[in-house]
């Protein structure tokens, strides 16, 4: 197990090598650049930014230049917002949008899982019809949808939550809209997907065992039934991870949410390179870490699967 | 004779709501299983013969399943009317079950040691402790070499006849009156079906416990069992002691079945024999003999009624027109 980490943990490093290397030139391949858009710039005073940013040297000598900054985890200047550089714009906004990430991805786990676990074990009856019609809509509905909706009713109408902005705003009350509306699609996917589970675990024949064993149903439910009802659940959470934090892009500019997701939209908008770029590695990293988490916890649940 | 019955089923009918129409699984089935008796059910895939034994213990799912009539007398109680909690006391407590295959019938989640001190506590009260000392009795009973080391195994760790011996020492454990086991051996290959049907018959028979065992194997009920049920399209057909079925088989698919067994002791050049036809659809079957599209000396009546089960001496019975009064 440790050696499978550290192996893991190895890989990380060619990995992001080839992800930063790939985004470099890709960005730099399309046509414009970061200071394309302001018009009438004299020659010589777009020749000094461009000097101040070392970006007249030679490309190869920038993405060295680059790689080393990146090792050190300097992530340079932002091209954009000129008295600010990305590594302080990452460490304001990244803390934000990992809170509103994680809490509505527990929100989507512990309900998705426990109405999936119900919508199975009263399959074809009205608890079961009700929230999977419930998923369905979760699932059909875009977030830029759902959340005014839910703005105008919690917010407007009933004046319960504000309607937006963030903690310093208004406290953890700020949190319960976004959150809501961010953990909806995958809560619904997360119901469907144990509900599915359950059943065809219910049907196995271990289950059968367990009950000609004499076998209280909670028992059977809860010691044979829901380890290997849940391994699914835990497959789909590192690709949920990295929609969620994704996902609040839309979330986040409808909540006015201080998050991430608006600098990185932004900065690909306005060509600000170092700031995709640092959007770019803070993703993959994300994503690379969500998935060895998960074949931890694989490895955990199941005793079939060895790390070795 | 009566006394020392011990499991009575009566008349049990079983049935599946399907959306093609009313599947009868099971129509009709009755058999006594007495003390220390070894009965086999013998039939084709489809036959009703597992239905009929979770139709026993009430391990049907319903819905689609339900248990359209009949009676489960065990020590003189109906096991289909108990409620729920009662009639677990009875599930791996005095009647229990081993399944077809063993390589998904433990849970592959679940160490062996769990699997099986939690039946043992459940219904012998023991703790923990001294059930895991029976755990590892019954599992040096059956056979599992070092099972002290081996009991904190997963059942992947074990090969499949192994995992069978595991499932019969987890049924055995409390010292069930009867075990029902549902082709235990067909899952495995042959050197290992010889051994654990050798185990079975040798453990039951040292622990006093009745056993029916369910098989499409004529060799397995023959090397086992006392008395033979026959079961066709839900029904039983005919039954007997294992030397009336196999010396003098009454019924025209008992005949067939028995002349589709290879034999090793008559040389001959001939094509194995194998009864014509497939097993009927028995979805919305009329009431007619459901054998007679494939029987040789099918009669005109066999097409319209059932025939009644003609009795032709003490425990030896047949449902064949040819042999009821009045055809």
């Amino acid at each position: 197990m440790a050696r499978f980490f550290i192996r893991r943990l190895l890989s990380l490093v060619p990995t992001m090598f080839i992800i930063v290397t790939l985004s470099f030139f890709l960005i730099r391949l399309a046509p414009g650049g970061p200071f394309a858009r302001e018009r009438d710039l004299p020659e010589a005073i777009l020749q000094n930014i461009l000097k101040r940013y070392h970006m007249d040297e030679p490309l190869p000598k920038q993405y060295l230049r680059y790689l080393g900054d990146v090792i050190r985890w300097d992530f340079g200047p932002s091209l954009r917002y000129r008295d600010r550089s990305v590594n302080e714009m990452i460490d304001t906004t990244l803390p934000v949008s990992t809170a509103l990430g994680l809490t509505a991805l527990s929100l989507a786990v512990i309900l998705g899982v426990n109405v999936g676990i119900v919508s199975a074990l009263k399959q074809n009856k009205w608890p079961d019809y009700t929230a999977m019609s419930v998923a369905v809509v979760g699932i059909s509905v875009p977030l830029f949808v759902m959340g005014p909706i839910l703005q105008m009713v919690f917010a407007i109408w009933l004046k319960w939550l504000p309607p937006g902005q963030w903690l310093s705003d208004h406290g953890l009350k700020a949190i319960i809209l976004p959150a809501v509306t961010l953990s909806f699609p995958y809560f619904a996917y997360i119901a469907r997907l144990s509900r599915a589970s359950v059943l065809e675990v219910l049907r196995s024949d271990y289950i059968r065992t367990a009950r000609a064993k004499g076998l209280k149903e909670s028992v059977v439910i809860v010691k044979h039934v829901l380890k290997g009802a849940l391994l699914p659940v835990v497959t789909y959470l590192g690709p949920a991870l990295s929609g969620i934090v994704t996902g609040s892009v839309v979330v986040e500019a409808v909540f006015v949410v201080p998050g991430l997701g608006r600098p990185f939209v932004q900065a690909a908008i306005n060509r600000d390179y170092t700031m995709i770029m640092a959007d770019v590695i803070v993703y993959s990293l994300l994503l690379i870490t969500a998935n060895l988490v998960v074949d931890l916890v694989y490895g955990l649940l199941d005793p079939r699967i060895s790390y070795k | 004779m009566t006394d020392d019955v011990i499991l009575q089923v009566k008349d049990l009918k079983t049935y599946f709501k399907l959306d093609e129409g009313l599947l009868k699984a099971v129509d009709g089935v009755s058999f006594d299983l007495r003390k220390g008796e070894t009965l086999g059910i013998v039939g084709e895939s489809g036959s009703g013969k597992s239905v009929t034994n979770l139709a026993v213990m009430k391990l049907i799912p319903v819905p689609p399943g339900r248990i359209a009539g009949g009676e489960v007398l065990f020590q003189g109680k109906d096991l289909l009317k108990m409620p729920d909690d009662e009639i677990r006391t009875i599930r791996g407590n005095k009647i229990s079950m081993i399944f077809q295959d063993p390589m998904t019938s433990l849970n592959p989640f679940l160490r062996i040691s769990t699997q099986m001190i939690e039946t043992i506590v459940l219904h012998q009260g023991m703790n923990k402790k001294d059930a895991k000392d029976k755990s590892i009795e019954m599992l040096k009973l059956a056979g599992i070499p070092s099972p002290e080391k081996r009991i904190d195994s997963y059942p992947h760790q074990f090969s499949g006849g192994m995992r069978q011996r595991v499932m019969i020492a987890m049924a055995l454990s409390c010292n069930p009156e009867v075990l029902i086991a549902d082709e235990p051996t067909t899952a495995l290959d042959v050197t290992i079906q010889a051994q654990i049907l050798e185990l079975i018959k040798d453990l039951t028979a040292r622990l006093g416990t009745a056993v029916i065992l369910i098989t499409h194997s004529l060799g397995v009920v023959a090397g086992m069992c006392d008395n033979i049920n026959v079961m066709y399209a839900g029904r039983i057909v005919e039954r007997g002691t294992a030397d009336e079925i196999f010396g003098d088989p009454k019924h025209p698919y008992t005949q067939g079945l028995i002349k589709s067994v290879p034999r090793l002791d008559k040389a001959t050049q001939q094509r194995l024999f194998s009864i014509k036809g497939q097993p009927p659809n028995v979805i919305n079957l009329p009431d007619c003999c459901p054998f007679y599209p494939r029987c040789d000396r099918a009669l005109d009546i066999c097409k319209i009624k059932y025939p009644a089960t003609a009795e032709l001496s003490k425990g030896r019975n047949v449902a064949c027109w040819l042999y009821s009064e009045g055809k």
